[in-house]
């Protein structure tokens, strides 16, 4: 199992090097001067001619573009982002803050959706044609279609303007200094409710669909039939065999959503100026700060090769049908 | 008695329209005969197995007709008299080697889990005799064989394996559905084989569903032929093939080459198609395809009537004289 | 009898639906019917706009003007053609059913699904119609401080934004642009895609090798994040915006088309086919495009779908198509601001995208429910 894992991070490498190669030149198709990549327009037009071209030499942008390239691969392999020009910070930095924001939202709704959409796919399943039914199927439909966004402002609306149950944005309230460490907690968890519950609630309603004609297609599996014939109770039928398989590629799914857990809340972020990776990302793509941009590009390429692994290893476990040296054999 | 059925009536509820795959279906197995119900592919012959052990799957169901086992009447029992009827009452076996074997669970856990849901060992009891039994079934080596996975064994295994899982319970009656169609012809004897030594160690009765005549010569001792939904001609097995009546059944038997017709016998086919059964007309469903038929057989289908020492369901039966 | 009654059936058909209602077919007679009496309604309402949409040099007036002509022509025309048509079978014996007849009549029992196309359809004809219908100009910006956020009203059915613009006409005009994006993404999508796989799987190899390794490298950008990073790089207008939801969305079609040819190559009826002497492309053609047309097509369904929520949700954050021009996203994010005092600046741009969204979706599920062949049961008999 190490030995494959390793093994696939070796195979990725190439894959990796595309990845950097593509978001290095994607930037630079940019219309425009380099020169804008590391400083902005307005500034440059402030400043002294040989100033301007003092740092083109510092930043090796006098250089040729591949040797410029090269210089970047091996400040990322190294971890450099290089700076933020808006900022004037390490990009590194920046990330580092940004990211535990971001978690605390994705992992918290990622298990929302997990509980909720997996237990609402299995009884509409089980229960299907019933009123429940269809009313999830239509529900999760509704919810999974509508923008995003306007879900979680009119949630906002609702549930903040009108009700005041819930504050409407932020990590943490202004007199956070001023309560007491068990206070804070909560003060926190409360901060966290509207944006978890409107991220989780979307990706419940995907998962409940999935899960829910998954589950259907395995209730009428041969072998669903036989245990019932074989005389089983229905639940054992429907927990130990049906279930136990709908669940398979689940797992794959969930691997998969490794990019999500750093890059899926950016829209949600800027609603509720969280500040994360995404609310990170947005603004710097906003700014054209290109050195964010391309770092967090980066990681979350990055993060889908890693989650794809994951999901491979995690169906080898799940599924006896399918081995590691297939896998390997079917790349 | 041990099985009798009675206007035994399956439908499906499709957006396209009623499927009636079984269309009232009576017939009786005693304790200990072997049984063949023979037919063509898509005449609703597996639909009937289902039916016997009330799993037939949405959007199908039992409409009508009673199925009463050991005291038991399947179409109106409860969940808790089904679930002692399936397994240990009626087992079956299903036609594709594996499909009914759950692919994420090993071989010697499925049959370990039947035989302690029905006949109350521990798990270790459970899983010794597993092992137990998949030696009984021929299979070298049960104790590898038991940590397998189905798709680790080959199709003549699996089958057997399944055969395993079905009479685990020992079952009064199994039926096997289409037990060889989809395995290589020397392993198709090895299991036919299995199955008669299975019937007489355990005492079984077995109901065999198959299209291929030659399985029937060999194991059963009566026939039913089934076309469309329903029964059309039923008898002692020996006497059927040697004198089919039903025009349907002497096609099946003509298009079957036979040891000692010699070369110069033709094999002849029935013409047409089967028909659709969605869309069933009125009257004898064989008609289209009849070489007796004419426009006396398309108001009613035709009852099971006595004919020659069996039964047949065919209005121009009584009137031809045979050879 | 038979022959005076379809003359008079196909003269009465220059009202278009009326011959088919004569001819006893309900439901075509009644949506030709129903169409035609629309379009007209819609011609005499706006009748001075109309002559002025006809005569004006801004493009999307004189779009609109002549699509109103062309649509009550066409509809004369089929009406026409289709009893015509019909009139000469009227002697032939039904028709088997094909496949695809059956997914006809599986979907139109959908009424869901069959209502959403009735949605989608109104959507963009509001939103090619949109100079003619539009009760005011969505960017006349006068008397700022007394019309800024009023209250939706009879005169301003979503009320007023910040600048005192109708938001209903805002929202007529948005629909053109979240529409025809969220459509001309997708084709875009598909075509490169499908020539994509096409290419690859067609020649195979290491043609095919070298292919798929690139659209790994496209696959492994999360698709949200690779737009914002070429909106990040190229200036967003429509034309781009298109380009760009178009170029992060077309590996999926790619590698299943690229599939559906692999596997058709390993069939042996290619072998056949070959051996009497047909020309490689042709086989390919003839055999895939029944058997690829229904899944791409129910992707398509739901990739349109997709295409409006990027857009919309780029809008929203402000880097889609910038105020202002009206995009239903760029308009709920102004609306955000207002959340408290205004709150249907933000409801009603949000409102019609949540509903064409749905109907986009609840089409597609309908399209998979009606083509998804029902192997399951069939197993049985």
């Amino acid at each position: 199992m190490i030995r494959y894992i390793l093994k696939r991070l070796l195979q990725s490498i190439p894959l990796l090097l595309g990845i950097l190669t593509a978001t290095f030149f994607m930037i630079h198709l940019a219309p425009g001067d380099p020169m804008d990549m590391y400083l902005e327009p307005q500034r440059q037009r402030q400043m002294d001619p040989e100033v301007i071209e003092l740092i083109r030499k510092r930043y090796g942008l006098d250089q040729p573009v591949y040797v410029q390239y090269v210089k970047w691969v091996a400040n990322v392999a190294r971890g450099d982002f290089g700076e933020s020009f808006r900022y004037r910070r390490p990009v590194r930095g920046m990330l580092a803050e940004a990211i535990p924001y971001t978690l605390q939202l994705t992992v918290l709704a990622l298990l929302l959706d997990a509980l909720v959409g997996i237990a609402l796919g299995i009884i509409s399943a089980v229960k299907q044609y019933s009123a429940l039914d269809k009313a999830v199927t239509l529900g999760s439909l509704i919810v999974y279609a509508i923008p995003g966004f306007w879900l979680a402002l009119m949630l906002v609306l609702v549930f903040s303007v009108q009700l005041n149950w819930f504050p409407t944005s932020q990590t943490r309230s202004m007199d956070y200094d001023l309560l007491s460490g068990g206070q804070q907690v909560l003060d926190r968890l409360w901060h966290l409710v509207l944006p978890v519950f409107v991220m989780g609630v979307a990706s419940a309603a995907g998962t409940a669909r999935y899960m829910r004609n998954r589950l259907l297609e395995v209730l009428n599996e041969e072998y669903v039939v036989a245990a019932r014939a074989r005389g089983f109770p229905e639940r054992t039928v429907i927990v130990k065999h049906a279930v136990r398989n709908a669940l398979i590629p689940i797992v794959t799914i969930y691997g998969l959503s490794l990019p999500f857990l750093l890059g899926g809340a950016t829209i949600i972020e800027s609603i509720f100026a969280w500040p994360g990776m995404g609310r990170l990302t947005v603004e710097a793509v906003g700014a054209r700060d290109y050195p964010i941009i391309m770092a967090t590009t980066m990681i979350a390429a990055t993060l889908t090769v890693l989650g794809n692994l994951l999901a491979d290893v995690a169906l080898t476990v799940v599924d006896p049908r399918v081995s590691l040296e297939g896998k390997a054999r079917a790349r | 008695m041990l099985l009798e059925v009675r206007d035994l009536a399956a439908y499906f509820f499709l957006d396209e329209g009623v499927l009636k795959a079984v269309d009232g279906l009576s017939f009786d197995v005693e304790a200990g005969e072997t049984v063949a119900l023979v037919g063509e592919s898509g005449c609703g012959k597996t639909i009937v197995a289902l039916s016997l052990l009330g799993v037939v799957p949405s959007p199908g169901r039992v409409v009508g007709g009673s199925v009463r086992f050991d005291g038991v009447d399947v179409v109106r029992a409860s969940p808790a008299e089904l679930r002692r009827v399936r397994g240990a009452g009626i087992g079956i076996v299903f036609q594709e080697p594996g499909a009914a074997l759950n692919p994420v669970h090993t071989v010697g856990r499925q049959i370990a889990d039947v035989v302690q849901l029905h006949r109350g060992l521990t798990k270790h009891e459970a899983d010794a005799e597993a092992v137990r039994l998949l030696g009984e079934m021929e299979i070298p080596e049960p104790e590898k064989r038991a940590k397998a996975y189905p798709h680790e064994l080959s199709g003549g295994m699996r089958q057997r394996a399944t055969i395993a899982v079905a009479v685990s319970a020992r079952p009064r009656l199994l039926i096997a559905d289409e037990p060889t169609t989809a395995l290589d012809v020397t392993i198709q004897r090895e299991i036919l084989d299995l199955l008669g030594r299975l019937q007489r160690d355990f005492g079984m009765s077995l109901l065999i569903i198959t299209h291929d005549i030659g399985v029937v010569e060999e194991m059963a001792r009566r026939v039913m032929v089934m076309y469309a939904g329903k029964l059309v001609e039923v008898g002692d097995a020996e006497r059927v093939f040697r004198d089919p009546r039903h025009p349907y059944t002497r096609g099946l038997l003509g298009s079957v080459p036979r040891l000692g017709g010699g070369r110069k016998t033709p094999l002849v086919g029935i013409s047409g198609v089967v028909p659709d059964l969605l869309d069933l007309p009125p009257g004898c469903s064989f008609l289209p395809r009849c070489p007796l038929g004419d426009a006396s057989c398309t108001a009613v289908f035709p009852p099971l009537e006595p004919v020659a020492g069996r039964l047949c369901a065919c209005y121009k039966v009584h009137d031809a004289i045979t050879t | 009898m038979l022959d005076s009654g379809l003359t008079h059936a196909t003269r009465w058909a220059l009202l278009p639906g009326a011959g088919h209602l004569l001819l006893g077919r309900r439901q075509r007679g009644v949506h030709l019917l129903a169409y035609t009496v629309l379009v007209l309604g819609v011609l005499a309402w706006r009748w001075d706009r109309f002559v002025h949409a006809l005569t004006s040099t801004a493009l999307d007036q004189w779009v609109a003007a002549l699509f109103l002509v062309a649509s009550i022509a066409g509809a004369v025309w089929f009406s026409v053609w289709d009893v015509r048509r019909l009139a000469r079978q009227a002697g032939e014996p039904t028709r088997g059913k094909s496949p695809m007849r059956i997914a006809m009549r599986r979907f139109r029992a959908n009424s869901l699904a069959v209502a959403s196309v009735y949605v989608i359809v109104l959507m963009y004809l509001v939103a090619i119609l949109a100079p003619l219908l539009a009760p005011h100009d969505p960017s006349s910006i006068e008397h700022v401080m007394e019309t800024r956020y009023l209250a939706p009203s009879w005169s301003h059915l979503m009320g007023t934004d910040e600048f005192g613009r109708d938001l209903l006409s805002r929202a007529i005009y948005g629909a053109r642009v979240s529409l025809s994006i969220g459509l001309l993404a997708m084709v875009v999508a598909k075509l490169i895609g499908t020539t994509y796989g096409a290419i690859a799987g067609y020649f195979g190899g290491w043609v095919d090798n070298v292919m798929m390794r690139a659209v790994d490298v496209v696959i492994a950008f999360p698709t949200f994040y690779l737009m914002l990073m070429l909106v990040g790089v190229f200036e967003a207008n429509i034309v781009v915006l298109v380009l760009i939801l178009g170029l992060t969305a077309w590996p999926g079609t790619a590698r299943f088309i690229r599939g559906e040819f692999l596997s058709l190559r390993e069939q042996e009826f290619i072998e056949s086919a070959r051996s009497i002497g047909l020309p490689a492309p042709a086989i390919i053609l003839r055999h895939l495009i029944p058997s690829a047309l229904s899944p791409v097509l129910v992707s398509a369904a739901f990739s349109v779908a997709g295409m409006i929520g990027a857009e919309a949700g780029l809008s929203f954050l402000g880097l889609g198509i910038r105020p202002p021009t009206p995009s239903w996203g760029n308009m709920v994010s102004a609306g955000q601001d207002a959340l408290l005092v205004a709150w249907w600046v933000a409801f009603f741009p949000g409102a019609l995208l949540a509903t064409v969204l749905i109907a986009f979706s609840l089409l597609a599920d309908g399209l998979r429910d009606a083509l998804d062949p029902k192997a399951l049961m069939r197993r049985y008999l």
